[in-house]
């Protein structure tokens, strides 16, 4: 789907998108040439076949993550349907912070405080290793060694983290 | 009227990254398949002519000759190749680089929707009430992307996959996989079964999927007391080889204790090796052995 600033016959560029949590979306574009703004709006069916197809209008924030679309669009997921990798047996870094290559100033160990490991034990388990390993590359990224609630808020609004 | 420029002669990205999305996608999967030896599609069209039953047993009669298997349950609505492979229940290990599947009888891979759902939960999606058919084909296409590409099969020698009834799903496998290395065109001596297979036969050729051979499952009862009996009158699946020109590459009886140990989740070839149905299951293992991308294979 392409959107053409008619009187300037440009092709208008993605600026925004907004997910107000009613199941509708809005997508702002504009016209590189004029910088006139347009919003094309999603009802819910329509914003719910482009999930599905596993992909975010505007462009991810974070990689997709193993089995993201099952996670989110399955529901009466199995409790402990998921089970993390055993203590010294993870490639994750959600446990351990391991260090990757671009970890030149990233902690050693990303770990979280009480607060936040409940919220955290709140999230469904379907969705749970793959919304803390969001949280703790993120953090991880940021130089950051606890997450705590008040981080887990601004992570979740840098990332864009709508319906985790 | 004005010109307006159509889609294809507007070149420029709009920046909502869709397409390199989709691209990222199936370079995923790619890459994932990559490190399997051969595909092996068991498919049908029709339902209830033992597909689950026959992969299951394929792939511990491979995995016990030592080749690394993976089986993936396609059938994402009714799911049994979890329960018939003994995974039932087991949790599967989360990693960064894809989830781990379950390990089933005699190492093989497993990976089932019944292994993420509440035992008696149908599947369901979250999305807003009505109009689910227009997007519910393309969420059941996108969960079988996630199976073959975001599950961690590692190296395998074969990935079995067992595809639910309708033409439709095995197109669905297509859309991913487009040329399995061999499928297996399951279908028993019924002529309803012949009817119902023979489109699925012709959808196969159409697509130009190489490969292809017909199995025949049930095509005698295997009566403890009184020996083999006919269990159908019709002879569909030998109609179905000479009218497609497929080769008919097993025929499975039918044997009750096939089913019974198959539910137990012990496949029937490891549990009675000596009965004509395994031995029919075996001769199938060899086929796939010596078949395209097998690990005999000339």
């Amino acid at each position: 789907m392409k959107f053409l600033c008619i009187p300037c016959d440009e092709v208008m560029g993605f600026a925004e998108r907004q997910l107000p949590g009613d199941g509708t979306m809005a997508a702002v574009f504009t016209c590189p040439g004029c910088g006139h703004e347009m919003a094309m709006l999603t009802n819910p069916m329509e914003t719910q076949l482009v999930s599905s197809l596993g992909v975010r209008v505007g462009g991810r924030t974070v990689p997709e993550q193993p089995m993201e679309l099952t996670r989110m669009a399955v529901t009466d997921g199995r409790e402990h349907a998921f089970a993390e990798p055993a203590a010294g047996n993870a490639t994750s870094t959600a446990d351990h912070g391991v260090a990757g290559p671009d970890a030149g100033t990233a902690p050693a160990r990303v770990t979280w405080d009480d607060e936040a490991r409940e919220r955290l034990s709140r999230v469904p388990s379907f969705v749970r290793g793959m919304v803390k390993r969001i949280y703790a590359d993120w953090a991880k990224d940021n130089g950051i060694a606890v997450i705590t609630t008040e981080l887990m808020d601004r992570a979740r609004s840098e990332l864009g983290l709508e319906g985790m | 009227m004005r010109k307006i420029r159509t889609y294809n002669e507007v070149a420029h990205e709009t920046g909502s990254r869709i397409l390199e999305q989709v691209l990222e996608q199936r370079g995923r999967l790619e890459s994932r398949l990559s490190s399997i030896r051969a595909i092996v599609a068991v498919v049908s069209g029709k339902g209830g002519v033992g597909k689950s039953a026959i992969t299951a047993n394929l792939a511990a009669a491979l995995a016990t000759r030592g080749a690394r298997v993976g089986a993936l349950d396609a059938d994402l609505n009714g799911p049994s190749l979890g329960r018939m492979l003994g995974v039932a229940g087991i949790a599967l290990v989360d990693r960064e680089d894809g989830v781990e599947p379950a390990a089933g009888v005699a190492g093989v891979r497993v990976m089932s929707m019944d292994l993420l759902q509440e035992d008696d939960a149908p599947l369901r999606w979250r999305g807003p009430d009505g109009d689910g058919f227009v997007w519910r084909g393309v969420a059941e296409a996108g969960v079988l992307r996630e199976f073959l590409s975001d599950v961690a099969w590692r190296d395998l020698d074969y990935l079995l996959v067992d595809v639910p009834p309708g033409t439709d799903r095995i197109s669905r496998l297509l859309d991913l996989v487009p040329q399995p290395h061999q499928t297996l065109l399951v279908t028993t001596p019924a002529e309803i079964s012949r009817f119902v297979v023979a489109k699925s036969a012709r959808m196969l050729r159409d697509a130009g999927v190489e490969g292809v051979g017909i199995v025949a499952n049930m095509t005698a009862y295997m009566d403890p007391a009184a020996g083999t009996k006919p269990l159908f009158t019709a002879d569909g699946a030998l109609a179905l080889a000479r009218e497609t020109g497929l080769e008919l590459l097993a025929e499975v009886p039918f044997d009750p204790e096939l089913g019974a140990s198959t539910d137990r989740g012990r496949p029937f070839v490891l549990e009675r090796p000596d009965s004509p149905a395994a031995h029919a299951l075996e001769t199938l293992a060899d086929r796939i052995e010596r078949g395209k991308g097998g690990r005999l294979s000339p």
